[in-house]
């Protein structure tokens, strides 16, 4: 139902990106490709949510190219979503969130409806669907705002630190959500600071650290025996920045 | 002052005096067509503001804050020196008339509105703006979002300049001329018949005016909130 394939791989070489006389990114330089989830890794400041900003399209690098299938950055707009740490939600109610999104895509009025309506049945928030937005619980909030980005079929889904600011259960929750995107072929590109949930939902880690990709590695390998020393570092608890 | 006065306003009232009720429907639809066309240049040109990025955009800012203190003998004024018959708009043949009148209550609130709505949209364009871009909107896009987002304070915006346009004097009366049953509102009509001694009629009206001014704050107040908690 996402269409054929056709944005990926993604590839980012020599990234920087500055601020004032601060370097917050440099050189990074990676590949993602289709059907794996990619879970960028490493302590606070490290770049991580400036690295999906950038990939976005939200911001714009200093230097180094973000190339979507050799196209450059805009061309593949649209074609992929992002999921923010707090969930941003409109003042309307949850279905309105759903149209509103989807009314940017310039769709007809009854494919907005009938798309918002699967979207909310689809996470569990058909009942929620007239209430306002703004009162749901602050897991409903993050798994409208899922909704909202499966509504948009997007080929790739960003998420930045999606369930920091959520209890267990609504963690849970939201972890499923992230897997139902990827069994139905999303690109999963997410950040976390939570090492049990990068164990949980992984296939490979990239790690940074304070602005540069240390590494690139399988899931599995990360965990047992990670490249670089900052990252073994990290893994043990004793690299917080 | 003699206590008649009271009895004789509220006898006016009751008995649904002509001369009154032509005063009142007079005053309120100057001021609040005036409050429409503010809201309907208003409320893109504030959120044009707020959105755009322009050299002297922050003079234009200051220009529209500082017009919110503009004294309205003033506005009215410039609007009289611009719809004298030897002003640039003199042959129009408008001074004088309830279209003046609109005229100079709508440069008393355009400020307002325009200014307010600024803020308001500002603020929630800095909480929407990446969620919003990151959905495909431009900032042009964004704007209707961000207004209706924003309905809840741009009522307030509303309110006052609603409040603004029916309390004053100055504007309508320099452009309105103050004429019986042409141009005579309920302000300039209070500050006529305090001077001529009808305190009866200035009290009725002055009452009138208080009550008009309550019932609609507290309609929107009221209405407000309850749309407020249907929507979050």
């Amino acid at each position: 139902m996402h269409g054929p394939l056709t944005i990926l791989p993604l590839r980012v070489s020599g990234l920087g990106f500055v601020k004032g006389d601060k370097s917050l990114l440099d050189g990074v330089s990676f590949d993602l490709r289709h059907g794996e989830r990619s879970v960028i890794l490493g302590p606070n400041g490290a770049g991580k949510s400036l690295t999906l900003r950038l990939c976005h399209g939200l911001l714009k690098p200093n230097s180094g190219r973000i190339d979507w299938n050799g196209q450059a950055a805009a061309e593949g707009r649209r074609s992929h979503a992002m999921v923010f740490q707090r969930p941003v939600l409109l003042r309307r109610s949850a279905a309105a969130n759903l149209t509103h999104a989807l009314s940017l895509l310039d769709l007809p009025r009854r494919e907005r409806k009938e798309r918002a309506r699967a979207a909310l049945e689809r996470f569990g928030l058909t009942e929620l669907a007239d209430r306002p937005a703004r009162v749901l619980s602050g897991g409903e909030q993050q798994r409208l705002a899922l909704a909202r980005a499966w509504a948009l079929r997007p080929q790739v889904l960003f998420l930045d630190e999606p369930t920091a600011a959520l209890d267990p259960a609504a963690t849970k929750a939201i972890e499923d959500a992230i897997q139902t995107f990827h069994r139905e072929g999303v690109k999963i590109v997410m950040t976390t600071h939570d090492l049990g949930q990068a164990k949980r939902i992984a296939d490979e880690v990239l790690f940074l650290h304070q602005g540069r990709l240390l590494e690139q590695t399988p899931a599995e390998e990360f965990f047992k025996a990670p490249r670089s020393p900052e990252a073994a570092a990290f893994l043990t608890g004793d690299l917080l920045w | 002052m003699d206590g008649g006065a009271f009895t004789t306003a509220f006898h006016l009232i009751v008995s649904l005096d002509p001369t009154l009720g032509g005063i009142v429907a007079l005053s309120l639809r100057v001021t609040l067509t005036a409050v429409l066309v503010s809201c309907l240049i208003g409320l893109p040109v504030g959120a044009a503001l707020a959105m755009g990025r322009f050299p002297g955009r922050s003079f234009v800012v200051v220009f529209f804050n500082a017009l919110m203190g503009l004294p309205p003998v003033v506005a009215g004024l410039v609007v009289y020196l611009m719809l004298s018959r030897s002003g640039p708009l003199g042959d129009l043949g408008l001074l004088f008339t309830p279209t003046a009148m609109i005229v100079a209550q709508t440069a008393l609130i355009l400020p307002i509105v325009v200014s307010l709505t600024r803020q308001v949209v500002e603020d929630l364009w800095k909480e929407y703006e990446e969620q919003l871009r990151s959905l495909g909107a431009t900032s042009m896009r964004a704007i209707p979002t961000l207004l209706w987002d924003g309905r809840f304070s741009l009522l307030t915006a509303v309110l006052a300049g609603f409040g603004r346009a029916s309390a004053e004097v100055g504007a309508v009366l320099i452009v309105g001329g103050n004429i019986a049953g042409h141009t005579r509102t309920m302000t300039t009509a209070i500050a006529l018949e305090t001077a001529r001694g009808d305190l009866a009629l200035a009290l009725g009206l002055g009452i009138i005016l208080l009550a008009i001014t309550l019932v609609l704050n507290a309609g929107a107040f009221f209405t407000g909130r309850l749309a407020q908690r249907a929507s979050g």
